[in-house]
């Protein structure tokens, strides 16, 4: 069934550099345009610094793109153009909570700190692109990349290094800056399960008993997932990141059950996850450790028992944030014309809020949509590509890229318990938008590779029949 | 491995689409449910500082929003706070009374018929503004009213109600005491609580708008609607002779307790003319007319007149006037002096006058006169509408003659304008509690022959005018009087 090149016979993709050009103008209206917005709907005029702004975005995304043309000239053309718009927008929400937390004497500055860091982001982009040639090379780094995430998603329990932030125990604070070392775990993890299961990938699908109509694996190869689990937990109980936990957990499950192609993994990792998570509110329910798992859905539950006076308040943000989206309604109240700000966090966690509120429901469905074109061109790259690596990755990246965008717009918008987890591209915050501009770069890197046509079989001594030495030509570019 | 990849795009659109169902259900289907939610502090932060429409009487706001200085961007302010606040009402942080809150949807802008201003505001990215409202009330009358009703002293409680008879329209609305609204529209929260406090715990209760929603016994002032009875009735005239006498021993009753008398007027022996029993307001003839009439017809009447329901849209809550619908002939005849279990508001006893002034017919009373557009361009309005028709143009005629009677030679003299035929009636209810002393009651229309306004003025304490002296016509008809004088001469 799995057909191993994603590209048809004869069939060459075309670079289209010109529609990502295109699109990317498309791209800087909307964050241009966004921030004209927010200065003529807070402040009543276009900000002073307007033309220096547009501009400082479009040498960063211009920028980006020329080197896309250069080092990956087959890239997906549509990645980098909504990645630019996501980032935009985010900018010009931060930049609108800023002026009403100026005017609230409370601190602010976030935009320039996330303008800052989108060139960091777009710096380390146009590296990875530009030192990456060919992804394949990453595979050779599987364990030490493993270890790394590893060593890097303990770092905050470390003593002096580690800090709590909302009760979570997921940054870590070094010379004054804050990291939070996960967000760049999680590109490593990818890489490393790539790498892992691309090699085990047989022993894992093709060993095992069926029982009732499942197709189970093999006791021993259970090792892995065992030990994924058992790491997910941790972090759960250890950091208290519920979210970071179902992330890591669901992107290994997503990789197993495309690496092996059996649904079996599927059950076994969801009914070990469900069935942890269930141990786990009922030892907080009931003996009052751990009880912020417990709490979290309580207030999932009942919010409104948890908000205003009288109670302990520990639901204000998400129903304010409810409060907010409900009032901002279809087409949202406008850039200045709500009050974000209310809610704690509102330009890192909540930041889908503040757009709901003040974009209304059109900007929250246009903004999962562009999310969703995300996924679906990871997806598509995943498809075409090649090597069984550079699928595994794409699919990885784009598993991760899904699940956070919906474990944190579903705890926002209360389909889901609340975790904390950065909205990508979004959120104020640099860990999170350094690593999700390498994703874009790793994205861009194996779609070139995948969409680039087939190398031509070229006899190169037609004459010999015993010996064909057969040459992978590199069609010119 | 591209079939599980297929299978893993589904699960993605699966997790998107959920996500776009919920934040539809959310900012959609929920979206009311949740701004309606009384902890909604944001809602109410920004209608708190919008810019709400004016409450005009006339071309003059009684209450409008002006920019304010600190971190809300409006202040709401009346004017005239104390002679307004019942009709206005206030709007506070925590709560609207009044038309701040019945037309709420016009002064915050959000009313459907201003969904194109909205739309405009929208588009062009102003902050939107709400409509105004202007208020059928006559700016003399309403001080005529308000004036008179304060002479009486500083602790009267009381209530004035003037209607415009042909189409409905309320153009005087006063209840003593009052409050100052602007107090409580203030920006200091917790002065807010502390007036509200005050003003809700206080034993006169001055955030009571005793207009519409205070009822007492209307004593005397009923007699009109008994004699509407009697008249449809028993087909009297206002020349016919009526039954008379001293005392009056209600059927049923024995002795001191069922015992009806005239406090000493001239209410003859035997039989009476009509214009003297209603002139000297004499207890004997409607007690017996009651009887006469029955207790049916004579809750048909009253219901007729409005007594046990609602009409009145702009302002909430109103107390319905009440005339009870089963009781045996003693109470029937007690009913006849508005005695017993009949309650009346002043809105009501002033829309009993009306309907005689209007030839019988009793209009919906009303205080909205247009709703403006922030543009301050009328939107279509309601045109006066009938509730019912009490009775007919003839008994209308003769009733007014009674009342015309009853102030030229009667008990209702105080309401007398020169050059001007008034008709009136006076009351004076007995409070039922030895140390609640009576209401005093007046009600009237002038001028007789082409009638524009119609009163009532009620007087439920004036601790100022010895017991004695509490009478409708001393107290009531000066006011009642002025009242009439400024709307007919403007």
């Amino acid at each position: 069934m799995s057909q191993q090149t994603g590209t048809l016979l004869g069939f060459v993709h075309r670079r289209r550099r010109w529609a990502e050009l295109f699109l990317l103008v498309l791209a800087l209206a909307v964050g241009a345009g966004a921030y004209a917005a927010v200065g003529l709907g807070v402040e009543g005029t276009i900000p002073t610094n307007m033309v220096a702004y547009a501009g400082w975005l479009a040498v960063l995304v211009i920028g980006a793109h020329i080197v896309v043309r250069i080092t990956a000239p087959y890239a997906d053309p549509v990645l980098l153009p909504v990645v630019a718009a996501l980032n935009g927008l985010g900018l010009a929400v931060i930049h609108r909570l800023d002026l009403a937390y100026e005017a609230a004497g409370k601190p602010h500055g976030f935009a320039q700190q996330q303008l800052i860091w989108m060139t960091v982001g777009v710096l380390l982009f146009v590296a990875t692109l530009i030192l990456v040639r060919d992804h394949r090379v990453l595979q050779r780094f599987t364990y030490t990349l493993g270890l790394v995430a590893i060593l890097l998603l303990l770092l905050p329990l470390v003593p002096g290094i580690g800090a709590t932030v909302n009760g979570a125990q997921i940054w870590i604070r070094l010379a004054g800056f804050s990291l939070q070392p996960g967000e760049v775990a999680k590109v490593l993890l990818v890489i490393a399960f790539a790498g892992y299961l691309v090699v085990h990938r047989d022993a894992l699908a093709l060993a095992g008993r069926r029982l009732l109509f499942v197709d189970l694996p093999r006791g021993r190869d259970l090792g892995p997932i065992l030990a994924m689990w058992l790491i997910s937990l941790g972090i759960l109980v250890f950091q208290r990141d519920l979210g970071s936990s179902l992330l890591f957990f669901g992107l290994f499950l997503v990789l197993l059950y495309v690496a092996t192609e059996r649904p079996g993994w599927l059950v076994v990792g969801g009914s070990l996850f469900l069935g942890g998570a269930a141990v786990l509110y009922y030892i907080s329910s009931t003996t009052g450790k751990l009880a912020h798992v417990a709490q979290r859905v309580d207030i999932w539950l009942n919010p409104f028992d948890h908000y205003g006076e009288g109670t302990d308040d520990r639901a204000f943000q998400p129903v304010e944030a409810m409060f907010g989206m409900g009032w901002g309604g279809l087409i949202g109240r406008g850039f200045g014309e709500g009050s974000p700000e209310r809610v704690p966090y509102a330009n890192s966690d909540f930041i889908v809020a503040s757009i709901g509120e003040e974009l209304g429901l059109t900007g929250v469905i246009a903004v999962v949509l562009l999310y969703g074109f995300i996924v679906e061109r990871a997806l598509r790259a995943a498809l075409v590509c090649r090597d069984g690596f550079g699928k595994l990755v794409c699919v990885g990246l784009a598993g991760v890229f899904a699940l956070q965008v919906f474990v944190v717009i579903g705890g926002v918008t209360r389909l889901i318990p609340l975790t904390g987890l950065t909205t990508p591209f979004l959120s104020y915050g640099g860990s999170s938008l350094v690593a999700n501009w390498v994703i874009i770069a790793l994205l861009l890197r194996i779609s070139d590779q995948a969409r680039r046509p087939a190398p031509q079989m070229t006899a190169l001594d037609a004459d010999s029949e015993a010996t064909q030495v057969v040459k992978a030509v590199r069609v010119p570019s | 491995m591209n079939k599980p990849i297929r299978t893993i795009a589904i699960f993605c659109l699966l997790l998107f689409l959920a996500l776009m169902i919920n934040a539809t259900y959310l900012q959609y289907y929920r979206a009311s449910a949740l701004d309606e939610h009384p902890l909604n502090r944001r809602v109410l932060a920004a209608a708190f500082s919008s810019e709400r429409g004016a409450i005009l009487v006339g071309r003059t706001p009684v209450a409008e929003s002006v920019r304010s200085n600190d971190r809300y961007e409006f202040q709401r302010t009346y004017p005239q706070p104390y002679k307004y606040a019942p009709i206005t009402g206030w709007f506070s942080y925590y709560s609207q009374t009044g038309i701040e809150k019945s037309h709420n949807a016009v002064l915050s802008g959000d009313d459907s018929r201003l969904f194109v201003t909205r739309l405009v505001d929208l588009l062009s990215n102003a902050s939107s503004k709400g409509g105004s409202v202007q208020l059928t009330v006559d700016a003399a009358a309403q001080e005529a009213a308000f004036d008179g009703l304060a002479a009486l002293g500083e602790d009267v409680q009381g209530a004035v109600v003037a209607i415009e008879p042909s189409s409905g329209r309320i153009l005087a609305m006063v209840s003593l005491p009052t409050y100052d609204p602007n107090e409580l529209a203030s920006h200091d929260f917790a002065a807010v609580a502390d007036t509200y406090e005050e003003l809700n715990e206080r034993e006169d209760q001055p955030l009571v708008n005793r207009a519409i929603q205070t009822r007492l016994a209307p004593g005397s002032t009923f007699k009109i609607v008994t004699a509407a009875a009697a008249i449809e009735e028993l087909d009297y005239r206002a020349d016919s002779q009526v039954p008379g006498g001293s005392t009056y021993q209600l059927p049923e009753t024995r002795g001191e307790s069922g015992l009806i008398d005239n406090e000493g007027r001239d209410c003859g022996s035997d039989k009476i003319p009509f214009t003297q029993a209603m002139g000297n307001s004499c207890n004997t003839t409607f007690a017996r007319l009651a009887v006469q009439v029955g207790a049916d017809k004579m809750l048909e009447r009253a219901e007729a007149f409005g007594f046990n329901s609602s009409y009145l849209d702009d302002l909430a809550p109103q107390a319905q006037s009440s005339f009870p619908e089963e009781m045996g002939q003693a109470s029937t005849g007690q009913t006849g002096i508005g005695q017993f279990e009949v309650q009346a508001t002043p809105l009501q006893m002033a829309m009993v006058s009306a309907a005689i002034a209007n030839g019988g017919t009793v209009m919906r009373p009303y205080l909205v006169e247009t709703v403006l557009t922030p543009e301050l361009e009328p939107l279509p309005s309601t045109d006066p509408e009938e509730i019912s028709r009490a009775i007919s143009a003839q008994t209308a005629d003769v009733l007014t003659d009674l009342m015309v009677y009853t102030v030229e030679s009667g008990t209702a003299s105080p309401a007398a304008i020169d050059d001007v035929s008034v008709a009136g009636k006076t009351g004076t209810a007995q409070s039922g509690q030895d140390d609640v002393p009576p209401y005093a009651w007046f009600t009237s229309f002038a001028p007789a022959d082409d009638p524009q306004v119609a009163v009532a003025v009620m007087i439920q304490s004036a601790p100022g005018t010895e017991r004695g002296e509490i009478a409708g016509g001393a107290l009531g008809g000066p006011i009642a009087k002025a009242v009439m004088e400024a709307v007919i001469e403007p």
